[in-house]
């Protein structure tokens, strides 16, 4: 066990993760995360724009992470000790930044999630602004309040692809990996 | 009626809804958690507010980040004020933004684009926080 430490170190170290969690999500320790991410970016990056972009994303992503949990623990555990479960690791190159987040899920929300993703993914950035407008403006609430936006929301910060991926864990769930970039680099409009 | 007066946290904005004056400020950061408990007492207090509105309203927006959950709360709020302005009075917004902060600038027109309301967008060096 003790060698792993190192391991762990040494891993997080080459990949130049500026910060890196497994656990359980609460507000506060969102608060605390942001307050950390924020502290590293003034020091990181000079650019306030992908600060700004950067933060944001986390942000999306750090309460995906707290909203959309999925306990993968048996189902003889009580309830009370559930734990909204989830992973992150931001990552910092000389390309840009990679916001890595995971979290498990049910197994029966897969098709709609990727059928949203694939639609972010297919639309070209103009799509993409349309598509946060026509979804801001249809009315309807999501019971998290953002009614779909948050997924348009980080691809048109990240300004690329989404990466996800979907690993089955037991027959009722699924492990969610999702990888946002952000470029070190603004393009002009 | 009685006035709003909200510190800010780090995750929910300063707001101050002044009844006497028909200035109505939110600023700093919205990004909290469940933005539907946060933005509700705003919107219903505007519901109030526009049974015997003064002759001008003034929305000032300045915040630096809000998040997808209070976009849809931001949007109720803009669509309270249009129904005031459809009522016949006098309802503007001053929608504040960072310099070089154009994400800000654009989330300011989409509203604009959506919401029958006069908007002005100002450039400011800083969200002030206070």
């Amino acid at each position: 066990m003790i060698e792993r430490i190192f391991d762990l170190y040494d891993d997080l170290e080459k990949q130049r993760f500026m910060v890196a969690f497994k656990g359980g999500m609460s507000p506060e320790l969102i608060s605390a995360l942001l307050d950390l991410v924020e502290q590293r970016l003034m020091a990181s990056e000079p650019d306030p724009r992908i600060r700004k972009r950067v933060f944001n994303v986390v942000m999306e992503c750090l309460q995906n992470l707290y909203h959309h949990r999925h306990s993968a623990a048996p189902k003889d555990l009580d309830a009370q000790t559930e734990e909204r479960q989830g992973v992150v690791l931001i990552a910092h190159e000389q390309a840009g930044y990679s916001i890595l987040t995971g979290n498990s899920m049910a197994q029966d929300q897969v098709s709609d999630l990727k059928s949203r993703l694939d639609r972010v993914n297919g639309c070209a950035p103009e799509q993409l602004h349309e598509l946060y407008k026509s979804t801001l403006s249809n009315g309807t609430f999501t019971k998290t309040g953002g009614g779909g936006l948050g997924l348009i929301d980080i691809a048109r910060k990240s300004g690329q692809k989404l990466e996800y991926g979907f690993v089955p864990m037991d027959e009722n769930s699924t492990f969610f990996s999702l990888n946002v970039n952000i470029a070190s680099r603004i393009e002009p409009k | 009626m009685t006035d709003i007066q909200l510190e800010g946290t780090p995750k929910t904005p300063t707001v101050h809804f002044d009844g006497g004056s028909g200035l109505l400020q939110l600023r700093g950061r919205s990004i909290p958690e469940n933005s539907i408990e946060f933005y509700k007492p705003l919107i219903e207090w505007i519901d109030q507010y526009a049974r015997s509105p003064k002759a001008t309203t003034q929305l000032r927006v300045q915040l630096e980040y809000f998040n997808t959950s209070s976009s849809k709360c931001i949007l109720d709020l803009f669509k309270k004020l249009e129904q005031l302005r459809n009522a016949g009075n006098d309802v503007q917004v001053l929608w504040h933004y960072e310099v070089d902060d154009e994400d800000m600038l654009e989330a300011g027109e989409d509203y604009q684009a959506i919401i029958n309301l006069p908007f002005t967008m100002i450039q400011v060096e800083e969200v002030d926080e206070n």
